[in-house]
């Protein structure tokens, strides 16, 4: 909201001394917050001067644009008092016009230097100027005529143009809908400084006697609706300069008297008005609900189709306005209008805000209308706007005809009161404020306080709508007193149990991946079809059944993942061309699985009962906490210590393996299919049973699909799943001190027997004195023979209670293979 | 073996003869001080003190001497050769600790060689910042509490006194998720997590929730469609807005420092009621507006930042989440982490958080 401030101090008496920085500095503290400040004009240095056009000669140029050769007479300004020669390229002005002009020495907004030159085969000094290039609109549709009163040639332009308006734009919260007027901020700044308060809706409105235009109301959505009717207006009459100046201050374009003069009324007092050609409307006005597939062409010429919803401004012809947001097109004030009929009403805010919102047609008026105009300002509006036309544009006014409960006192919605107690205020702001500063806050605001023992009752004024609950009044004393006065004191000590375990583990475990060399990201979560074809996901896989957005960023990304992957590995591949040799990655977020279930709305009256919530968080999509780690490239450096190590399925293995010791959790791995990784080298890891995720070597098409190193791993595990499964104790280990015998065995086994098989045979053969059992080599070869492969394991036993003998050692070793070879073919090399 | 002797002489033999035994001594000693490695020593000790040496013989000649004489040709070699065997000792530490000094001098390494066989991982700044801002308010005796992304459109706006036709709702661009009438929404802000807790906690309450939100916001230095919040809520008979100004001075001086404090300013959230702005004091100038005679470029010359929102909990959400406004009032807060985060890291640009850069994180190390 742009509000100049010498609009603003028509409404209040602002002591003279006050400067613009000490003004907005307390509507700030006030909640009126400033947002800028901005000078019309600034930027424009040097001769800027009214200029009376003596002659314009257009001559045609050989790339087919026509200029004007202009004699400007600029009084004594250029110190010769003899005609400036100017070429214009705007055809909008003659011969006699009042121009504006910037002699050589000048400079415009942007560092535009102004100097004599040549051009079109003439010696140009200076230049007649546009709204635009003196920045003070967007506008380019030619250079700024001048009235015919305005001062004589040489006259310094700028008091006649108004620059050096000092313009405050204000950042307005959507509760203070008052603020979005001159009328509301002046308030505001009156009882800031406490000084003298001249409201402009104070105005003495005609009676209505029923002359008006005639309305009907048929629907609840209006409440208030207020006619007034001018015959004899002049469609040529242009607008003063005084409206175009504060219209264009408040960024509003300036289009005709009419308009123009509905808007300004709009600024000052808050209420929005509508202009009718009179000779275009056939019957009464009504205002209805609309019918569904009515359509109206609006005011910005786009054909509408209407919703039962919107609220109708009709006539006999059908349409003539979506109440509260933009006219029709039909009945529009044109340059012939002599009949004007001037609506000025209030409009239900939801029925105003729904149409708008379906509309997509956020206007001026509709932005007051869905926070709440003053119900009781349409006949000051309508007059104001009346009396402004009439002024302007000749004509008079005929008649005056209201309608709707509003419109008179019996049937008006009585004032809202507010009842407190009166140490509210003092209580939940945490200062001392006596009764006397409560009180006296609120009759500021415009509320009538009567005090009763401990209670204090608020009558609200009409033009604070927002002002509805107790706390409403706590935050205007908490304003007018000043948030700058609450005292800093923290509350009465708390008593938490700390983090959760939940909470401790997932620390522990970004710590742990963090030591172990992986670099965490934070990535969007949101993918496409691309994504899942990229990992190879076959049709049919879950994971392509994404929680969809309706309005996704990118067409391309209109689902909440399933899976942490895509998203890794683009990063991965992100930092791989931006020159890592190696990249070790780990994420961890929530992803997203659909349940096809609709969360209900409830009121906010009360609690829902527990049944209810429990519905509510039922249709809540499922979100597990996923770890994801990629590992591409180098997973070791290369150095003086030898060959960098290339990162492997088994790293990837590995990640999971030290997060379950991390943890206390025994991870158990086996070998599994799974999309995106290599059919060969994925491993399923569990935790009694329960998969968690799965881990190895990406499918070599992943690796092309994303561009990362071949042989890139990952991994991906659900997280919750992981947690839940971590005990709550652990328990301490009992070992023994007494000596180790050690002993190797080399087993030969077919080459599709497991690892993992082998030895689980060889724990279960070897019996309680075993302790650990290691693979230390793999061979396949000649020397075991076609289809096999010899694994050598180092055993190691003790006893808790004594020194083994040479001869137990033996008996357990060779019972383990013994086992071995009966459950898995093992041959002792 | 000593063959048979022409010269024998049952009284006096030559080898243990007084000069003889203190040349042999003499002559070892000799040899044993010029041994200069342990091998030197090694072939002293053969020479001097082995089976063949001079001493050792000489003392095998002894039992040759008639009994009277016995004992002190005895006494003689077997200083003599004390003596020998001590200086062998004694150099032979000497030596050996020379040797020592050497090894370790030859071993000496270029400790400067690089070391980094496995490069550094690192946990990203925005979940030690979260975890940083979370242990604040832990050690006030706060809990953390947490909710999920994607959120029921009640606990995200309806409980949050931002019913259907709020106009605030049109302040906040929510991404919806299909179909609509399921009502599902991306959470627009973490204050779902205190309607959340309201709703399955009984009151005293003091939780944070630090997280993530949506925003359909283009994305660009300042703006992200993904950002995180940290979010607090106390519940408590007699809470007040100085509760809250000081529960925000405590964590503004604690995440950057002393002399950093709020400042607030009247604002709007549907949820709460006084409404607020909290600034903070620029803790690039410290509040003083100019550094070195120049404007301070963070806060623009103003001393001040824009840090979030807070207020007192609006007692209609109060009601909706089953506290009773009469017995019990609250405050809450909400800051932006990441920028935050940006405050006390000087980031420039919000992107950098969030696309993956190694270099970034490993900046920061585990901690912030």
């Amino acid at each position: 909201m742009k509000a100049p401030l010498s609009w603003i101090k028509e409404y209040v008496d602002l002591p003279a001394e006050l400067g613009i920085e000490e003004i907005t500095e307390r509507l700030t503290m006030l909640g009126l917050k400033l947002e800028a400040i901005e000078t019309s004009g600034a930027g424009i240095e040097g001769p800027l001067v009214v200029g009376q056009v003596l002659t314009a000669e257009k001559e045609p140029q050989k790339n087919g644009k026509v200029i004007n050769w202009c004699s400007v007479d600029v009084g004594d300004a250029n110190g010769t008092g003899e005609p400036q020669g100017i070429v214009c390229g705007a055809h909008n002005f003659g011969p006699g016009d009042k121009v504006v002009v910037i002699l050589p020495g000048g400079v415009l907004p942007g560092d535009f230097r102004i100097s004599a030159r040549k051009t079109y085969g003439h010696m140009s000094a200076g230049m007649i100027c546009s709204a635009r290039e003196l920045g003070l609109g967007e506008e380019a549709d030619g250079i700024i005529v001048l009235p015919a009163d305005a001062p004589a040639p040489g006259t310094d332009a700028r008091e006649v143009l108004g620059l050096g308006e000092e313009i405050i734009e204000f950042e307005i919260n959507p509760d203070r809908a008052y603020a979005l007027s001159m009328r509301g901020i002046a308030r505001d700044a009156a009882l800031g400084f406490d000084v003298p308060f001249h409201d402009p809706a104070q105005i003495d409105a005609p009676l209505a006697d029923g002359s008006g235009y005639p309305v009907r109301l048929d629907d609840e959505g209006c409440d208030y609706f207020v006619t007034r009717v001018i015959s004899g207006f002049d469609p040529t009459a242009p607008t003063p300069e005084f409206i175009k100046k504060r219209l264009a201050a408040t960024g509003v374009r300036s289009i005709s008297l009419a308009v123009d003069v509905s808007n300004y009324v709009m600024m000052e007092l808050g209420q929005p008005t509508h202009c009718y050609d009179k000779a275009k409307l056939s019957g009464d006005i009504v205002v209805r609900r609309a019918q569904e597939g009515e359509k109206i062409t609006t005011l910005d010429d786009v054909v509408r189709v209407l919703s039962e919803e919107d609220l109708l401004i009709t006539d006999d012809s059908g349409p003539i306005g979506i109440a509260g947001v933009m006219g029709g097109a039909s009945t529009e004030i044109s340059e012939t209008t002599t009949e004007i009929v001037v609506e000025a009403a209030h409009f239900d805010p939801t029925t105003v805000f729904r149409s708008q919102k379906r509309h997509k047609l956020p206007s001026e008026a509709s932005k007051r209308f869905e926070r709440g105009v003053d119900p009781l300002l349409p006949p000051a509006a309508a007059e104001r706007v009346v009396e402004l036309l009439v002024e302007h544009g000749g004509g008079q006014a005929v008649g005056v005809t209201e309608v709707g409960p509003t419109a008179s006192p019996e049937t008006r919605r009585p004032l809202t009161t507010i009842t407190i107690p009166v140490d509210l205020p003092a209580r939940i702001i945490g200062l001392d404020i006596d009764r006397a500063t409560v009180v006296k806050s609120l009759e500021l605001v415009g509320c009538d306080v009567t005090v009763s023992g401990e209670s204090l009752t608020a009558t609200v004024p009409t033009y604070r709508v927002d002002l509805t609950d107790p706390y409403d009044l706590v935050e205007e004393v908490a304003r007018i007193v000043g948030y700058d006065k609450v005292p800093s004191v923290l509350p009465r000590r708390a008593t938490g149990s700390g983090l959760t375990r939940a909470q401790q583990l997932r620390r522990r475990i970004g710590r742990a991946l963090a030591g172990a060399g992986l670099v965490e990201v934070v990535d969007f979560p949101f993918v496409g079809e691309a994504d899942f074809t990229s990992l190879g996901l076959p049709a049919d896989d879950p994971r392509r059944n994404t929680v969809k957005l309706a309005n996704p960023l990118s067409s391309e990304e209109p689902g909440y993942t399933t899976t942490l992957l895509p998203g890794l590995l683009k990063v991965a591949a992100r930092n791989v061309s931006r020159g890592q040799d190696g990249v070790a990655l780990f994420e961890t977020a929530t992803v997203a699985f659909p349940v096809d279930q609709a969360a209900p709305i409830y009121g906010v009256d009360r609690r829902p009962t527990t049944e209810e919530l429990e519905k509510l968080l039922a249709a809540i999509p499922r979100q597990p906490l996923h770890l994801a780690v990629v590992l591409a490239g180098e997973r070791t450096r290369g150095g003086w210590w030898g060959a960098a190590e290339t990162a492997s399925w088994a790293d990837a293995i590995d990640v999971v393996r030290r997060l379950g010791s991390e943890l206390g959790v025994p991870v158990e791995v086996a070998s599994a299919s799974r999309a995106p990784w290599h059919p060969g080298r994925c491993a399923v890891v569990s935790v009694d049973g329960v998969e968690l995720g799965h881990a190895g070597e990406l499918h070599p098409n992943v690796c092309k699909a994303f561009g990362l190193p071949a042989r890139s791993a990952a991994v991906e595990i659900d997280l919750d799943l992981l947690i839940s499964k971590v005990p709550a104790t652990a328990a301490g280990p009992v070992f023994s001190t007494m000596p180790v015998a050690k002993e190797d065995v080399a087993l030969t086994v077919p080459v599709d027997v497991t690892v993992a098989a082998v030895e689980a045979a060889l724990r279960e053969g070897a019996g309680e004195l075993l302790e650990t059992v290691r693979l230390f080599d793999v061979y396949e070869g000649d020397q075991v023979g076609e289809g096999k492969k010899s694994l050598a394991f180092a055993l190691r036993f003790r006893a808790p209670d004594r020194t083994l003998k040479a001869e137990e050692t033996a008996a357990a070793r060779d019972a383990a293979v013994a086992r071995a070879a009966e459950l898995t073919g093992a041959v002792q090399r | 073996m000593s063959g048979p002797n022409t010269d024998y002489d049952p009284v006096e033999v030559t080898p243990l003869k007084a000069e003889e035994v203190e040349a042999a001594r003499e002559a070892a000693l000799a040899a044993i001080d010029a041994a200069t490695s342990l091998e030197e020593l090694k072939q002293a000790r053969l020479d001097h003190a082995g089976d063949r040496s001079p001493l050792a013989l000489a003392n095998r000649e002894i039992g040759a001497l008639p009994p009277a004489a016995r004992k002190e040709a005895g006494q003689r070699v077997g200083k003599a050769r004390g003596a020998v065997t001590q200086a062998l000792a004694a150099r032979q530490k000497v030596l050996e600790a020379e040797h020592e000094a050497r090894m370790l001098v030859e071993e000496t390494v270029d400790v400067t060689l690089p070391t980094d066989r496995v490069p550094a991982g690192g946990r990203h700044p925005l979940t030690t910042g979260a975890d940083y801002i979370a242990d604040i308010f832990v050690a006030m005796g706060w809990e953390v509490a947490e909710g999920p992304l994607i959120e029921a459109e009640w606990l995200n706006f309806d409980a949050l006194n931002l019913g259907p036709d709020h106009p605030a709702r049109t302040m906040q661009d929510t991404f919806w998720t299909e179909p609509a009438e399921n009502h599902v929404v991306l959470r627009t802000h973490t204050s779902p997590v205190q309607a959340r807790t309201m709703l399955t906690r009984e009151a005293p309450i003091y939780v944070v929730c630090p997280g993530r939100v949506f925003r359909t916001d283009e994305y660009d230095a300042t703006h992200s469609p993904m950002f995180h919040q940290v979010e607090g809520l106390a519940i408590d008979t007699d809470i007040s807005m100085a509760n809250l100004k000081g529960t925000l001075d405590h964590f503004a001086t604690q995440m950057f420092g002393e002399g950093i404090v709020t400042r607030f300013r009247p604002s709007y959230f549907p949820f709460t009621e006084p409404s607020a702005e909290v600034d903070l004091t620029c803790f690039v100038c410290r509040g003083a507006q100019v550094i070195d005679g120049v404007m301070c470029r963070t806060c623009k010359g103003e001393g001040w930042i824009e840090w979030g929102g807070c207020g007192i909990v609006n007692p209609r959400v109060l009601v909706a989440c089953g506290v009773d406004p009469e017995k019990y009032s609250g405050f809450a807060f909400g800051m932006g982490i990441d920028r935050t985060l940006m405050f006390r890291t000087g980031l420039s640009d919000l992107r950098t958080l969030f696309e993956g850069d190694v270099r970034l994180t490993t900046a920061f190390g585990s901690e912030l």
